[in-house]
């Protein structure tokens, strides 16, 4: 019965879905990411052309391929061909990839970021570095596939995971989760079958299944992508898990800022429901099951447990005291699994693929792949998913390519705010839970951020900690007014007023913070602090004793000087760059800033050309010539 | 900053439609709050009086929980809603020296309105578009890799923008007359 109703869903589906191998099909990559660099227009472009020439092709609007550095991106499959990827194109560039790729037979090579499949022709993604590291199973279908059409994710072979878990035991199902050994991806990594159990033998007739989407990282975009590029595989996930801990009802908790993530989960809910995938008796098997989206309003904090219910119950995100645990008793009072998003898009393929295959990947203890959101200074930003213990050398340097414009690497932050700042020494740490917490960082919920030598390693923790300050919800003391202490002393210290007792000072704040609060957003919230206090304490040194900030980042410890040998005369391009008219000639005709008008905004260092280089930035401010110390 | 009696009306009278749409109680409230926002860009005291008593939850609460989510907002917007992301990436790619140059250009402090309530400015802590950095929303329009010079671009653009407008009013009723 179940199985029938679902090959008569795919049968459908399949008769509506075109894969590029009858006729041709042009997707453009329109998640968040790729509509910031002009997605929409090229989207249009495409639609123009196949319309002005009549072709007889599909245009499609997708997510994200992952390859955010190369956006906005375009991928033509044709008949007869291998479907092609091009990255950086514009307005005129995709038109002329449509008509020529189409019309005449040539795939525009010049364009081409690679071929999805292997050919003589064009190199695959796996043919790169980066391909060699990577491996997709959440990103599988992201970029690829209609988020906004379920007919899509029906005819690459979506909902047979659930059809087959329903068709089993609850326990059954269950079980297979807890032997993959699938880790919660929120970030802690808690055993995701053991918090399954739990609520499933707690004690009650109404449970309740929740997704958290809010993420609220800075510098992380893996949950969005995937709500962007691929919502029905996060909704299979959920009425899996659902039926596997007996809940009736679903929550997904999605930040508001994300409000195209928003909209096509609406989407999708309301496709899923209206193919009898999701509300009552869903696929003929009896089970029931619905899912609302429930929009967060902003508070970093609600990424925990606790406060998540809190918000969804119409009270201030406020965490409170663990057990009882949510699976126990949570929202409402009632037995309540959350989940991360990744999480619960790993169920499909592990019903479907099965434990095994699960454990095969990645290391013992963390088995699966891992998603990581590759952002900062390297040259291939963007989503990766690669096998747990890949390193994170690997990681950079081949899936990212290193670092952009012939920079020395420095650190790398992982883990968001509350993650820790990794140097050069620890690159080759395997990425997973223990490896990572033990160097210092964590795992997090995958956010990147790829530091160079520009980079003011004091000026990141200030950031860091400045940022979960304003998050503390205030509820524990330490947490309140400690953070808030830490971030005094750290400012103090990016403004050249360190004093040397202040590193004793910081890290004797950092522990009290940790073991004084409630959540893990205040006892993780010192780890920018201890990480950089381990690894680049010379450079507090530096700011504390010298008054200097090597990395020439800190605004009060830096002054920009034109240097009167490289200034080229005739030259006006950092005066008209300047905001604030600081920049005159001298009655040499060379260019001189008014260091006590300059608001050191960086303009006139961007602006001066490359080949004169005459714009400088100096530390500490007095070492400009000529009393470059006014402020 | 004062509200117009027309303003205020106008308040209630979202209130009531938004709240008359949801169950009473405080599971309601963060989603009749959100509505009330997106329809009027913004909560003020009046329509958070209106809201406790028709959901029936105290009034210090709705206050409670407008003040402890940074998405809501107790003052009215700009027409052009600035917001500088000041996520990890952006920072690194100077998201601050983004603000700064908004903050000197419309001479107004972050979480402030222009007088004339042409522009707000506000923070927000990460838009997810980390790979486009330093990023800058006005409105819901995402504009990448920023630098001051593109800020005042913008403005020109708005100004040019709001002239034409204006311009086209002037002709409209010109040829009226």
């Amino acid at each position: 019965m179940i199985e029938q109703n679902l090959a008569r869903l795919v049968q459908e589906a399949a008769g509506r879905y075109g894969d590029g191998k009858e006729t041709p099909v042009v997707m453009v990559g329109a998640a968040t990411c790729g509509r910031a660099a002009g997605a929409l227009a090229v989207l249009d472009a495409v639609s123009q052309t196949v319309q002005r020439l009549g072709l007889p092709a599909e245009v499609r609007e997708v997510g994200c391929l992952g390859h955010c550095y190369a956006e906005p991106l375009l991928v033509v499959a044709k008949p007869g061909w291998p479907a092609v990827a091009y990255g950086y194109v514009d307005e005129g560039t995709a038109g002329r990839i449509v008509e020529d790729f189409l019309v005449n037979d040539d795939p525009c090579i010049e364009f081409a970021l690679a071929a999805l499949e292997p050919n003589e022709l064009i190199p695959t993604f796996a043919d790169f570095a980066r391909g060699a590291c990577e491996q997709k199973v959440v990103l599988e279908k992201c970029g690829l596939i209609d988020p906004q059409n379920i007919d899509h994710y029906l005819a690459t072979g979506g909902y047979a995971a659930l059809a087959r878990s329903l068709m089993q035991e609850p326990e059954a199902v269950l079980e297979e989760i807890v032997r993959s050994g699938l880790r919660g991806r929120g970030g802690a990594g808690f055993p995701t079958g053991r918090k399954w159990q739990t609520c499933r033998e707690a004690e009650g007739e109404i449970k309740y299944l929740i997704c958290n989407a809010d993420e609220g990282d800075p510098g992380a975009f893996m949950d969005r992508t995937i709500l962007e590029s691929n919502p029905h595989l996060l909704l299979e996930g959920m009425v899996i898990a659902a039926h596997a801990i007996g809940a009736t009802q679903g929550y997904i908790y999605v930040r508001a800022e994300y409000p195209l993530a928003v909209q096509r989960l609406q989407t999708a809910i309301k496709q899923a429901r209206s193919k009898g995938l999701l509300g009552e008796d869903i696929l003929g098997s009896g089970f029931g099951f619905d899912i609302a989206v429930f929009q967060g309003s902003g508070a970093f904090v609600c990424g925990e447990e606790t406060a998540l219910i809190a918000s969804l119950e119409g009270e201030p995100g406020l965490p409170r005291v663990r057990p009882p645990f949510p699976a126990q008793a949570g929202l409402w009072g009632r037995p309540t699994v959350i989940n991360n998003v990744k999480t619960l898009s790993y169920v499909p393929h592990i019903i479907s693929k099965g434990a095994d295959w699960f454990r095969s990947l990645g290391s013992e203890q963390s088995p699966g792949t891992a998603i990581f959101a590759l952002a900062g200074k390297v040259v291939n930003t963007g989503l990766a998913e690669v096998p747990m213990s890949t390193t994170l050398r690997q990681l950079i340097f081949e899936v990212g390519s290193g670092i952009a414009n012939g920079r020395q690497f420095k650190a790398v932050q992982i883990g968001g705010p509350s993650g820790g700042c990794l140097p050069e020494e620890v690159l080759d740490t395997p990425i997973d839970f223990d490896s990572l917490r033990q160097a210092g960082a964590m795992m997090g919920s995958g956010g990147l951020v790829v530091l160079d030598q520009d980079d003011c390693m004091v000026e990141i923790a200030r950031f860091f900690l400045d940022f979960t300050r304003q998050e503390s919800c205030g509820k524990c003391t330490f947490c309140r007014l400690g953070t808030e202490q830490m971030v005094r002393i750290l400012d103090r210290i990016t403004r050249g007023q360190g004093r040397p007792e202040d590193l004793d000072l910081l890290e004797n704040l950092a522990r009290s913070v940790q073991a004084g609060s409630l959540c893990n957003l205040g006892r993780t919230a010192p780890n920018p602090v201890l990480s950089t206090l381990r690894y680049f304490r010379h450079e507090y040194e530096a700011h504390i004793k010298e008054k200097r900030c090597p990395s020439l980042m800190c605004k009060d410890l830096i002054a920009y000087y034109i240097l009167p040998d490289k200034c080229e005369r005739s030259c006006d391009a950092c005066v008209g760059s300047c905001p604030v008219e600081a920049i005159a000639n001298n009655e040499d005709r060379i260019k001189v800033i008014d260091q006590a008008k300059c608001v050191k905004c960086d303009s006139c260092r961007v602006a001066c050309p490359p080949q004169y280089s005459a714009v400088v930035k100096l530390s500490p401010p007095d070492a400009v010539p000529g009393g470059g110390g006014v402020k | 900053m004062q509200l117009t009696a027309e303003e205020k009306q106008l308040a209630v009278e979202t209130a009531r439609r938004v709240a008359a749409s949801h169950r009473p109680g405080k599971g309601s409230l963060i989603p009749v709050l959100q509505e009330i926002q997106a329809d009027l860009g913004y909560v003020p005291a009046v329509a958070m009086q209106e809201v406790a008593q028709l959901l029936n939850v105290p009034a210090v609460d709705v206050y409670a929980v407008v003040t402890f989510y940074n998405q809501f907002r107790l003052t009215p917007p700009g027409r052009r809603q600035v917001k500088v992301c000041m996520g990890t990436a952006c920072h690194m790619k100077g998201g601050q020296i983004i603000l700064e140059s908004w903050e000197r250009r419309l001479n107004i402090k972050v979480g402030e309105t222009t007088p004339d309530r042409e522009y707000s400015l506000e923070r927000v802590a990460c838009v997810g578009c980390c790979t486009m950095a330093p990023v800058v929303l006005v409105n819901e329009e995402v504009h990448a890799k920023v630098t001051p010079t593109r800020v005042d671009g913008l403005l020109f653009a708005h100004q040019l923008a709001k002239e034409q407008v204006e311009g086209g009013k002037a002709i409209e009723q010109g040829g009226n007359d």
